[in-house]
């Protein structure tokens, strides 16, 4: 049976996680992959690394926070040292429903792509809010703009990877950059890339979270020092 | 001739020279590369030499079509302040990555601990 991790990168999300993660449990159950779940803790300062341990779920901790991208290529890591298969990251603050986790992993069964990006502007535009779905428009085309990759969703981060992805992705951006970064990667390593519909859950909760409009600039700037690092 | 100085050629080239003591000194401990020594030392006798002889900064301005030769010293001072501001911006992200690494090597061998 191919082997699936799932990743989880979590920042202070005590409030949510516990739930999260037992509608998580349930879901992979269902998977036709041997999956294993793992929450990247970030330097945690309240009781999130409590609540997963309680969970009884995978956890790797960061001893200080390190950022959004830095959890994830933490995860990936992780994936590539057990040798996983696939490896899918999804949202901590529960704005991702687990049963589109099938609908990211199917395209990486079938052979279909390294990497799956799960768009939630195929589906239901009408539940964006209006500024996000303008933030996301103008990362889109900055994504466009810098890698000539075409995506109705950059700032997506619900993402599947199939092994090749996996060993060729190498992130060096640390924060909320990463969204845009995964695109140099792809393009970087030519791998093939999908995207697939999936549900979104706003909460006032996962409306505070996320890039915020006014963070393109600071993007830009960062992805720019990447570049001349 | 005699070349009699304003006391603020005085002052200022006294502080550059005490800066290009400290290069020297960095250099000695070894807290400074061979090529960030020649560029700090090259910017501080540039420095001295413009703070000495400010009527060859003119002549500069004149060639670049600047009014003042004061003129010509700020706008480079500006354009290599920014410089350094984007350089001192890279050398931050990359400690910065360095940590990340050092804090993601912990973490995974922690699990592996475990």
């Amino acid at each position: 049976m191919k082997t699936l991790i799932l990743i989880l990168p979590a920042f202070n999300e005590a409030q949510v996680i516990g739930p999260v993660l037992t509608k998580i449990k349930l879901a992979v159950k269902k998977l036709p992959t041997q999956t294993e779940l793992l929450v990247v803790n970030d330097g945690s300062s309240d009781n999130t690394l409590k609540i997963v341990k309680k969970s009884k779920v995978k956890v790797i901790t960061h001893i200080i926070n390190r950022g959004l991208g830095a959890s994830l290529a933490t995860g990936l890591e992780y994936a590539e040292k057990v040798k996983a298969d696939f490896a899918i990251t999804m949202d901590s603050d529960g704005q991702h429903d687990p049963d589109d986790i099938l609908k990211v992993l199917t395209p990486l069964l079938k052979k279909k792509a390294d990497v799956v990006i799960g768009s939630r502007m195929l589906d239901n535009k009408q539940d964006m809010p209006f500024l996000r779905r303008l933030n996301n428009k103008a990362f889109n085309l900055l994504t466009l703009g810098l890698f000539k990759i075409t995506t109705t969703d950059s700032l997506s981060g619900f993402r599947g990877f199939s092994k090749k992805a996996i060993q060729k992705i190498k992130l060096k951006t640390e924060r909320m950059e990463v969204s845009n970064e995964f695109f140099t990667e792809i393009k970087r390593n030519q791998l093939k890339f999908t995207e697939v519909p999936i549900k979104v859950i706003y909460t006032d909760y996962s409306m505070q979270k996320g890039v915020k409009p006014g963070n393109i600039f600071a993007i830009i700037f960062r992805l720019l020092l990447r570049l001349l690092r | 001739m005699v070349y009699s100085f304003l006391p603020v050629q005085i002052i200022f080239a006294l502080f550059l020279l005490f800066a290009v003591s400290r290069v020297l000194l960095r250099l000695k401990d070894s807290t400074l590369t061979i090529n960030n020594f020649l560029f700090w030392t090259g910017l501080f006798t540039l420095a001295i030499i413009g703070v000495v002889k400010p009527e060859l900064t003119t002549i500069i301005a004149d060639k670049l079509g600047i009014n003042r030769g004061s003129d010509v010293v700020v706008y480079a001072s500006i354009i290599l302040l920014f410089y350094l501001i984007f350089r001192t911006n890279i050398l931050l992200e990359n400690l910065r990555h360095d940590l990340t690494k050092l804090v993601r090597m912990i973490a995974l061998s922690e699990k592996k601990k475990s």
